[in-house]
């Protein structure tokens, strides 16, 4: 279940805008700035109809005054027209190009952003997942991108647009006439404050309103996983109660969002018309006045042929203006969405300088090692030396732990000195209460976490130089909290290797104590396990699990109380299994129970990240310490 | 449906119809102006003629009226825009309302049909579409159509035979936007759905990374989400190219008609028959931005719309399932005693459940009663205490509590009358105190650490340094399992229940504090039936009467002593468990 999504969002940075396009310029090098060409294109003949029609106008009124005949007239408009025309089929295939190219980018985008961020994300360390919520990582995926996608997908050619636009239709005012031009500016300076303004607000509770969504999600969540509590107490109308409280808070600030956003169109719009009547009327003084018009053009009397076209340019001046105000929101959260995942992809990947590796390996009768392709089940460790030797080791399980000391945090050590010896085939068990630092240990082991101090070797070699993918590959491990993939049963259990036969996957699953139960299912193994498996017990979850770790026939396991959900008498059943799979294995198990980890070679007692008491069985009891008092019932353990 | 859903906007319909005012109010100003505007341009191409400024004053008096139009324009906008935010958001807002009381009356047999997944999500992102489409229909489903009939109906009236255009550009802008949107509807549904898969499966992998990294399966899994990731953006694609063609339309519409206005208008201005002029030339062009906006926007709404419907399904479904357990018409107001009859009780989860989880449950329970339950994973131990306090219903047979149906109680004083101690044990975050007066919010504190007391809860609690003042933190983290699972006994204790249930709740407390416990349970609170379920035989070996159930039937019952002879699977738990224990001693 995904934890409550209640992501902090950084502020919009002008930085992720240049970076999102530069990735755009990355993946598509060609077809990016030919769709900018056409929006470039089709941008420009947007602003051209103003000229147009002013000449038109000008002819209209010229033959008007003459009582030219229509027949007359077409001669000099018809050409205008058609020109026109030919403009705009340039632009209207300058369109379809530019609106095809971008469904394509977008999605391509999205697509490769998608893959960067999960390739970037399976090398993040095991700190990351730990120290971040689920929900949180998993709004990138989701909140974040539709943000972004937002933003590059409309947003980016929108405002490009409504700028080309602007800055022609600026010129072309220029051309016309400076002083309304000048009047239309500080209109437009009036307009812009304001939207900002605005749409500023909007942006801010659109933020606190995704906030608020996040903790209503989170809420419902936590009562739905409590809800049998609440209803063996009867507890519903508190709990009503309180989801009331918790809703009122995103009703204000959904309403605030929306009537920020809302109203920014019609002011924007209606300043805009105010704006064209002042134009009008200054247009007309201007006339009457005979001032002296000053254009690009020269000196020329302002007539009507350029006050008409000139309050249309006036009106789609601030129709784009408009347009591009109503994309600060989109680009505010795109932002947002982008500097998070931008933070993700930049997180340190987990660091891996280890160069010893696994390589199949040949045994002669001299028990001389030679390495070779196919699968022999006799593993070595390949040992490059800086004189550019190699040596080969066979791998035997051999795990030892020197004086470790270890914390998650600077400063909060978890574990104090602690020395572990596994020999091949040996059994390995830890004790201890919840937060001794048994899984801790184990976390070391296959370097999910690296140690701060003392040395862990394995088959002599320090586990620092192994390449991780080799280390964890000769590591099985199953936890307490079972994992399954979408998929069949057979698929999950070859998840412990990839190239399993669907025989070797029955036999493993056959070991584990799981052939039984899968066969009962409707599908038997190729039963489509979905949502984390959840419609099989965590018991049977359990199962499948060992059977997957079995499968990847790993000399050493570490079992993290992976059996603590079967019962203790399915787990007799399941024992005669177990100890045929850790036979010849070197085995680390963590359990509550004791029944589980009694006939280990070594239990080790652990509390508070010291090792207490080690021993056999047997020793233990003499001992009459903790594990004595455990045994007994006397001592709680949690 | 949608009238069900619309119910749910309530108080804010008064927001609603000052929207839908104010927004026809803004329409038809809005069309107006253009005339209006036609008007100015007219007035000052007529005053630049007299070149004497006397018709200046006409000009002015035209921009005055021209501007207190964009005031009132302005005025309405704002105004709907304003309560159109708070309509949506409150029929949002209601509509979450609903469906959390909804979902709290469900049983769990109701929930299981949804999923609780699925009933978070349509808490959030369903309403949330469903409050989009609202605000969208109120803002332009109105706005549109009217915009594009003001718009025609002008044009006629100022251009005359210009209009005409309009006889071509609205059937191809419907048409063509008509089009797209049959195609690219079931395409973008596909896909959505394809999308949904994939997060869930980025879900999966980070849940699940631990396993990944264990196996070493990061390259694998790279090119899984890959493969999947690649398939998307090939559906998603397609169904963007083909929404692209929007605007291209939309477009064409608009060129066509700027040409023909030009040519057409200028051949009427010249001959000067129909009354067509420069203002109406440019007015002509606006109206035609009028038209095709609002169309574009009609078939935007046809979009929002068909794309919310499935949102407003989902909702729908949650706000018309009848919680299955609900209250009898005359429910009985109080529990007698606390015994329990189990007549030929059948039960399984699910309709559709091919297996009974229970089957053939005959069993009766003497009030004061002190019953242990044992018996392997899914052995049906669980299944058979939630019949008691009607967490389900069973599909045949009957529960009797206190010599009457569970069914015909009142759910609430039913529940009040039968403690449960969950399996899965829960604190809240908030102080023990307040924790444990979830049992009962009127408990003084006496009452509060007598229940601590026979819970053997009081001796830790009071070690605290802030006592029973102490702050739980949420998931109760800070205090152990075996404490947690004590305080969880107090609170139910503090019911005064006639009937105590414990699901496996003293698996984390040491043999001796379990016993001591139970000692507790028999010298304070004899009359209450006491049900315990465990994993070990020291904690039942005492009780009245021991069921040992198996794959979902009573396989045996009886005392210790009886079953230890007569019934094999007790005997091999109780070797099993008493094995290693004998050895030492």
């Amino acid at each position: 279940m995904s934890k409550p999504q209640m992501p902090k969002r950084p502020k919009p940075n002008p930085k992720v805008l240049g970076r999102t396009l530069k990735l755009l310029f990355r993946y598509y090098p060609v077809l990016v700035p030919v769709t900018i060409v056409c929006i470039l294109i089709s941008a420009v003949t947007a602003a051209l109809p103003p000229v147009f029609m002013q000449q038109v106008i000008a002819d209209i009124t010229l033959f008007q005054e003459t009582h030219a005949p229509w027949e007359t007239a077409i001669q000099s408009i018809l050409p205008k027209v058609l020109m026109l025309g030919g403009f705009y089929v340039i632009s209207w295939i300058a369109i379809i190009l530019q609106t095809q190219f971008m469904a394509v980018i977008t999605q391509g985008f999205l697509c490769k952003l998608r893959r960067t961020m999960f390739d970037k994300m399976q090398n993040l360390p095991i700190r990351y997942f730990d120290t971040h919520k689920h929900g949180d990582i998993m709004s990138r995926y989701t909140n974040d991108i539709d943000a972004l996608r937002e933003l590059v997908s409309q947003s980016l050619p929108s405002l490009l647009q409504c700028v080309v636009v602007l800055i022609s239709v600026f010129f072309v005012m220029l051309y016309f006439s400076i002083w309304m031009t000048l009047i239309l500016l500080c209109g437009v300076v009036v307009m812009v404050i304001v939207a900002r303004k605005v749409g500023g607000g909007s942006a801010k509770y659109f933020i606190r309103q995704q906030k608020a969504m996040g903790k209503t999600e989170g809420f419902v969540q936590e009562m739905m996983n409590g809800q049998k509590v609440i209803k063996v107490f009867n507890h519903e109308e508190q709990s009503i109660k309180d989801f009331e409280a918790i809703n009122n808070q995103l009703f204000e600030d959904s309403t605030k969002a929306h009537s920020y956003a809302n109203t920014l169109g019609p002011i924007i719009g209606n300043i805009g018309n105010i704006l064209y009547v002042i134009m009008a009327v200054s247009g007309g003084l201007l006339l009457l006045s005979n001032i002296r018009n000053v254009s690009l053009g020269g000196f020329v009397l302002l007539t009507i042929d350029i006050v008409v076209p000139f309050l249309n340019m006036a009106k789609q001046f601030t129709g784009n203006v408009n347009q591009a105000s109503q994309q600060i929101n989109a680009v505010v959260m795109g932002m947002a969405g982008g500097a998070r995942l931008f933070e993700m992809m930049d997180e340190e990947p987990e660091p891996d300088d280890g160069y010893v590796t696994l390589v199949n390996a040949k045994l002669d009768e001299q028990g001389n090692i030679t390495e070779t392709t196919e699968r022999t089940g006799i593993w070595a460790w390949k040992h490059p030396h800086g004189d550019g030797t190699l040596t080969y080791t066979q791998l035997r399980g051999d795990v030892r732990l020197t004086e470790v000391d270890f914390g998650y945090v600077e400063g909060k050590t978890v574990l104090h000195d602690v020395s572990v010896y596994a020999e091949p085939g040996q059994k390995v068990a830890f004790v201890g209460a919840t937060g001794a630092g048994k899984t801790t240990i184990t976390n070391l082991i296959n370097r999910f976490y690296d140690i701060a101090d003392g040395k862990i070797r394995y088959d002599g070699i320090n586990i620092n130089k192994i390449k991780k993918d080799d280390l964890r590959r000769s590591l099985g491990i199953v936890l307490q909290d079972t994992n399954l993939f979408t998929g069949t049963v057979m698929d999950n259990i070859r998840y412990g290797r990839l190239d399993a036969t669907d025989e070797e996957c029955i036999a493993a699953a056959k070991l584990a104590g799981a052939d039984d139960f899968i066969n009962r299912l409707p599908g038997g193994y190729e039963t489509e396990l979905q949502n984390n498996g959840a419609n099989l017990s965590q018991g049977q979850r359990q199962l499948l699990a060992i059977a997957r770790a079995a499968v990847a026939d790993p000399p050493v396991m570490i079992m993290d109380e992976a059996t603590s959900s079967i019962d203790t008498r399915t787990e007799a059943i399941v024992q005669r299994g177990m100890d045929k799979l850790m036979e010849g294995r070197t085995v680390f198990i963590i359990a509550h129970r004791l029944s589980t980890v009694m006939n280990s070679d070594v239990i080790m007692v652990l509390d508070h990240g010291r090792i207490i008491e080690r021993g056999n069985h047997e020793k233990l009891i003499a001992e009459r310490g903790t594990y004595y008092r455990l045994y007994t019932g006397a001592f709680e353990l949690e | 449906m949608l009238k069900r859903l619309l119910g749910s906007v309530r108080e804010f319909k008064k927001p609603t119809i000052i929207t839908l005012i104010f927004i026809i109010g803004e329409s038809i100003i809005e069309t107006l102006i253009p005339f209006v505007t036609a008007e100015l341009v007219d007035t000052i191409k007529e005053s630049a003629k007299l070149s004497d400024g006397s018709g200046m004053q006409k000009v002015i008096s035209t921009g005055i009226l021209l501007a207190i139009m964009a005031f009132a324009s302005l005025a309405c906008g704002v105004i709907a825009a304003r309560s159109c935010a708070k309509a949506s958001s409150g029929f949002a807002k209601n509509l979450r309302h609903d469906l959390y009381d909804r979902i709290n009356a469900f049983s769990f047999e109701n929930v299981d049909k949804f999923s609780s997944t699925s009933l978070v999500t349509r808490m959030t992102t369903d309403v949330q579409n469903a409050q989009m489409a609202y605000m969208m229909v109120i803002r332009t489903a109105i706005r549109s159509p009217l915009m594009l009939i003001f718009s025609v109906v002008m044009s006629f009236v100022m251009g005359g035979m210009l209009a005409m255009t309009f006889v071509v550009i609205i059937p191809v802008l419907a048409f063509g936007l008509w089009l797209v949107g049959r195609k690219a509807m079931p395409a973008f549904r596909s896909v959505f759905r394809k999308y949904d898969r994939l997060n869930e499966s980025i879900e999966e992998n980070v849940r699940g990374m631990r396993v990944v990294k264990g196996f070493s399966r990061e390259e694998y899994e790279k090119q899984k989400f890959g493969t999947a990731a690649e398939n998307i953006r090939g559906d998603f694609t397609r169904a963007e190219r083909i929404v692209a063609w929007n605007r291209p339309i939309m477009q064409f519409c608009m060129y066509f008609n700027m040409i023909f206005v030009l040519l057409v208008g200028s051949k009427m201005a010249i001959e000067g028959t129909s009354g067509v002029d420069v203002g109406q030339l440019s007015a002509m062009l606006t109206y035609g931005m009028q038209v095709l906006m609002s169309l574009m926007m009609l078939s935007m709404i046809y979009v929002i719309l068909t794309m919310s419907t499935e949102s407003m399904k989902r909702i729908d479904e949650v706000l018309c399932e009848k919680p299955s357990l609900a209250n009898p018409e005359n429910p009985v107001m109080a529990v007698a005693d606390g015994s329990i009859d189990f007549d030929n009780v059948n039960f399984k989860y699910s309709a559709k459940a091919k297996r009974n989880s229970l089957s053939d449950v005959d069993l009766h329970i003497r009030s004061g009663m002190t019953v242990g339950i044992i018996g392997g994973t899914g052995s049906g131990k669980t299944s058979l205490v939630q019949l008691i306090p009607r967490l389900y219903d069973a599909t045949e047979g009957t529960v009797k509590v206190g010599g009457m149906d569970v069914r015909d109680y009142d759910l609430e004083t039913l529940r009040d009358a039968v403690a449960m101690v969950l399996q899965k044990n829960l604190l809240f975050s908030g102080t023990i105190k307040e924790n444990l007066r979830w049992g009962n919010p009127n408990a003084t504190d006496e009452e509060i650490v007598e229940a601590c007391r026979l819970a053997q809860a009081d001796e830790f609690v009071q070690a605290f340094p802030d006592g029973y003042d102490t702050y739980i933190e949420q998931g109760g983290t800070n205090v152990s399992g075996g404490q947690k699972q004590r305080l969880c006994i107090a609170r139910a204790l503090l019911k005064k229940p006639k009937i105590l249930i414990l699901d496996d709740s003293t698996s984390a407390v040491d043999t001796k504090t379990d016993a001591m416990i139970r000692a507790g349970f028999k010298t304070y609170i004899p009359e209450t039936t006491k049900i315990i379920i465990a994993q070990r035989v020291a904690s039942v070996e005492e009780a009245d009467l021991i069921l040992v159930m198996e794959n979902g039937a009573v396989a045996a019952a009886g005392k210790h002593s009886e079953l230890l002879e007569s019934c094999e699977i007790y005997r091999e738990i109780y070797t099993q468990q008493t094995k290693g224990g004998e050895e030492n001693e």
